[in-house]
């Protein structure tokens, strides 16, 4: 049965471009049912100010199923909010009580330039996949699918990590700004599969510095395993450094080879 | 004269779908041998321009860009894997026979001209299914990790309409991890400099110059900067139309624009009123509702769909004795049971809704329960199939699913209309294709489960990579029109001048108003089931309402930056556009078929009742310059392979 919940203040980062002065910016909700979901009621409230007059709060978002990755709000200082495993777009007021005031910000990371309010710009995990998050396999010539049996942990243990939705909000968890966690749910992905042994090592290193190019360090504070909606587990981060620390020695002899 | 050849004789626009002679089996690759190729040093003369970074067009991309030609791909999201195809759960088809259980291409070709209820091209189809086998290769090749059986080798599951097991599936997120392994491939050419990747810029216009595809217009979503790009061809692999209803399982951007703008344009919009309404969504719980959420469809294989028998019934579902439950879908379908089709279980959802008998409390839903398959085969297998379908479940309906039924009723969900396209997915417009849920060519009037992902897979990997060379080869070394060239510059203006015009109505109404509103008449009257009377209710209140849309809109803020209510101006604009073809469409086939039901052609068991003699026919709408004056050209469908038959899944 659905519930009303009753006057709601929200205080909402509104910035007009990378470089204006962003503000907080009060708007109340008298009253809202708890079945709707945390960006219905930002939709309620774009509705409003689009028909007093006023500019829409620009944030991301699409899927609404808690898949796409694209939804991106702090919420009272927690990525995607209170509920753990869960993304903005799958947050429903329920989690909420009468009275609340509730902050929402966008990621902050200097890898994650802010575009406008509540959007930043996440281009950078786009530049990480490019530098190696793949298996090379161009289309035509694949082999039989059953033709390299894998085991069913290692199946599942890759698609555990293969689960990532590149939201960002490790990033946004995270004090120093790492990915860590999305790089090596990545390679951790890739390089636990038999098809991702040829690259393995030359994987791992471009990835990995091209990561170090856009994001802050990691000193192993677990801000973001807490924050992802996916609850992919740190372990990841220990298998990316095992394999990093391996490939500056394999592909140093590959080198030497060519 | 059939009404089917009276409408050829009329055509304004001769169709030719292009289909290769010979033997059903062998078409496909009578064509491969017969087509023109472009040297692998002359490619790179060739620039290819891709909209769209879903499964078709991420797919495409990549294959082209592997392949070496220029590819320029645009995408309205921030990034190339965000798109829509990320959302399908269930799971994606391949005729590999694995399980011995007698599949092979000539079955899933059977099942998929059936299933679209012998509405499509059987040419395509056949393609479809045989490319089906590579495409399980390929993903597998990628890394895609497929479910797998304790031995290593890959698991299978059944899906609605097939009576075998084909369905390959990644837990409950089959389309993110396809897409996944799509936007990996492509990210791997961005890289590598095969592709330009533009992101954060939505198409606003197709070009056609001298009767060929020039280029296209678009928007940066970012600075609000019109632009224009030209290439020797263009590819729409933009997704389908699902969100004109409003309420749908589309993802919120999801819009025509791209479709509707080349429509405009000249290419021809065929089977617009062909829509799919998936059974098994969560019901509406209130009227602030942005979207509705799809439970995949893979739920049937052990949930059982049941509705109490009184009307009157308060008790919650586990004190409801089986003597009281109506297990309509086992009663009604045996041999398929819950697993039967999509438009065949919403239509029997809607009749138990509709007779009073809904549960949950806006009585809008009926139960989809596990007790029985937990009962069989324990929670723990239960939760491994379906977890996180489950906790998804759980989150948004605030009930545990393990203890209470699920809720479910039927919303929007796919859409099988779309782009007229020729055997080479070419629209009637040379050079410039379509891909995907964009085009209309292979589910008929009725998709199958598992079969979007297969589809949009197939042409972006196997299908335009081939036909695309063909088209290019005798262009080589020939002039295209660059962004100079005047109709460039007067499509840019118009953009312009189209987002200039949405800012200066200063109405009181927000562009989400009036999709809200257009969706509720759209639902009414075109949806699950559609009258005479309905569709010409909904062609006097469209129009109406897109009389105030023009006069009463309000948007705010500015062009020249970031301005998500104005993109959606553009995007309800086209919408109301569709939305009057839809329902032109709907009340002009006069006959049921799949996903359109006219309740005035139904059998006595009120199943859908098709009309081969007159209606056996792709109706591709011409634009008229009024979006309700449509001009109707036909093609006419000939089955050499499958006999006509009544869809029966009793």
């Amino acid at each position: 049965m659905s519930n009303t919940i009753k006057n709601i203040t929200l205080k909402v980062w509104r910035q007009a471009g990378p470089t204006a002065q962003g503000y907080f910016e009060t708007h109340s909700i008298p009253e809202i049912t708890d079945e709707a979901s945390f960006l219905e009621m930002l939709d309620i409230l774009n509705d409003r100010l689009v028909t007093e007059g006023k500019e829409a709060i620009v944030f991301d978002h699409d899927c609404r199923e808690g898949i796409c990755g694209t939804c991106s709000l702090m919420i009272d200082g927690q990525a995607h909010g209170p509920q753990r495993g869960t993304a903005t777009c799958q947050l429903h007021m329920r989690k909420f009580s009468d009275g609340d005031s509730i902050t929402i910000e966008p990621w902050r990371a200097s890898a994650f330039p802010l575009i406008k309010d509540l959007m930043v710009d996440r281009s950078a995990f786009d530049r990480i996949i490019e530098s190696g998050g793949y298996i090379t396999a161009e289309t035509g010539g694949a082999p039989d699918a059953n033709l390299i049996p894998i085991a069913k942990p290692i199946a599942d243990a890759a698609m555990d990590s293969a689960e990532c939705i590149g939201c960002g909000a490790c990033v946004a968890a995270c004090p120093n700004g790492a990915a860590n966690l999305f790089t090596a749910a990545k390679v951790a992905h890739l390089n636990r599969l038999p098809q991702g042994q040829a690259e393995r090592y030359s994987r791992v290193e471009s990835m990995v510095e091209t990561m170090d190019e856009y994001f802050g360090s990691c000193t192993n504070h677990g801000e973001c395993e807490a924050a992802c909606p996916k609850e992919i587990s740190i372990d990841v981060i220990a298998l990316m450094h095992k394999d990093y620390r391996k490939a500056k020695f394999a592909n140093r002899k590959d080198l030497a080879r060519s | 004269m059939s009404l089917t050849d009276q409408l050829l004789a009329q055509n304004s626009v001769q169709l030719d779908s292009k289909i290769p002679a010979g033997p059903m089996a062998d078409k496909w690759n009578t064509y491969k041998a017969d087509m023109k190729l472009v040297n692998p040093n002359n490619k790179r003369k060739f620039k290819v321009i891709v909209v769209g970074t879903g499964l078709a067009g991420a797919s495409a991309a990549a294959t082209l860009a592997e392949l070496g030609y220029q590819v320029d791909a645009f995408t309205f999201h921030d990034s190339a894997r965000r798109a829509h195809s990320i959302a399908a759960q269930g799971g994606i088809n391949g005729a590999k026979n694995y399980k011995g259980d007698g599949d092979s291409i000539h079955r899933l070709f059977y099942d998929t001209v059936k299933g679209g209820d012998f509405r499509a091209r059987e040419a395509n189809v056949h393609r479809l299914a045989e490319n089906s086998v590579d495409i399980i290769d390929q993903m597998v090749a990628q890394g895609v990790p497929f479910a797998r059986e304790y031995g290593g080798l890959l698991d299978n599951r059944s899906f609605g309409g097939a009576q075998v097991s084909r369905t390959f599936y990644a837990r409950g997120q089959t389309g993110q991890q396809l897409l996944l392994g799509a936007y990996q491939q492509f990210s791997r050419q961005v890289g590598l400099g095969g592709i330009r990747l533009f992101n954060r810029t939505e198409l606003v216009d197709v070009v056609v110059i001298d009767g060929r595809a020039a280029g296209i217009v678009v928007r940066d979503l970012v600075t609000g900067e019109v632009t224009s790009h030209s290439a020797h061809a263009v590819v729409l692999a933009t997704g389908g139309y699902g969100n004109v209803f409003f309420l749908s399982t589309n993802a919120m951007a999801c819009n025509v624009t791209a479709a509707w703008r080349a429509h405009r344009k000249g290419a021809l919009f065929a089977n617009p009123c062909y829509t799919q309404i998936h059974p098994t969504c969560i019901p509406q719980s209130d009227e602030s509702q942005s979207k509705l959420t799809l439970m995949s469809e893979s739920l049937r294989n052990d949930g059982r769909v049941w509705v109490p028998t009184n009307p009157d019934e308060t008790r919650p579902a586990h004190e409801i004795p089986e003597s009281e439950r109506d297990y309509y879908l086992e009663r009604l379908y045996p041999s398929f049971g819950n697993l039967a089709p999509r438009d065949i279980s919403s239509r029997a959802a809607k009749r138990a809704v509709d007779k009073g008998l809904g549960v949950g409390a806006k009585k809008n839903g009926v139960y989809l329960d596990f007790s029985d398959a937990i009962k069989r085969l324990g929670r723990e297998v239960v939760e491994e199939r379906y977890g996180n379908l489950f906790e998804m479940y759980e989150r948004i309906a605030g009930e545990n699913p393990y203890d209470t039924p699920m809720r479910i009723y039927p919303a929007s969900h796919y859409t099988m209309g779309g782009l007229w396209v020729d055997y080479e997915l070419m629209t009637n417009i040379p050079g410039l294709y379509a891909a995907g849920e964009a085009n209309f060519s292979d589910h008929g009037a009725n998709r199958l489960g598992a079969s979007a992902l297969m589809q949009g897979l197939s042409d972006g990997y196997f299908v335009l990579p081939y036909t695309i060379g063909n088209y290019l080869a005798p262009l080589l070394n020939k002039p295209v029109p660059g962004t100079d060239h005047p109709e460039f510059k007067a499509a840019e203006t118009a953009a312009k001048e189209r987002f200039a015009g949405y800012l200066a109505v200063g109405g009181t109404k927000s562009p989400d108003f009036f999709h809200r509103e257009l969706g509720k008449i759209i639902w009414d009257y075109c949806g699950m089931e559609r009258t005479e009377q309905g569709l010409e209710k909904a062609l006097s209140e469209i129009p109406a309402l897109y009389e105030e849309f023009k006069k009463d809109l309000r948007v705010t803020g500015d062009a020249e930056g970031l301005n998500q209510t104005l993109e959606k101006a553009g995007r309800v604009d086209d919408f109301f556009q569709l939305g009057m073809l839809m329902c032109k469409d709907a009340l002009d086939r006069k006959e049921s078929c799949g996903g359109h039901f006219r309740a005035e052609y139904q059998t006595d068991d009120g199943e859908a009742l098709r009309d081969d003699v007159n209606f056996c026919h792709v109706s591709a709408w011409q634009w008229g310059g009024d979006p309700m004056k449509p001009v109707l050209n036909v093609e006419k469908l000939e089955f050499e392979e499958v006999h006509l038959a009544t869809r029966s899944y009793k």
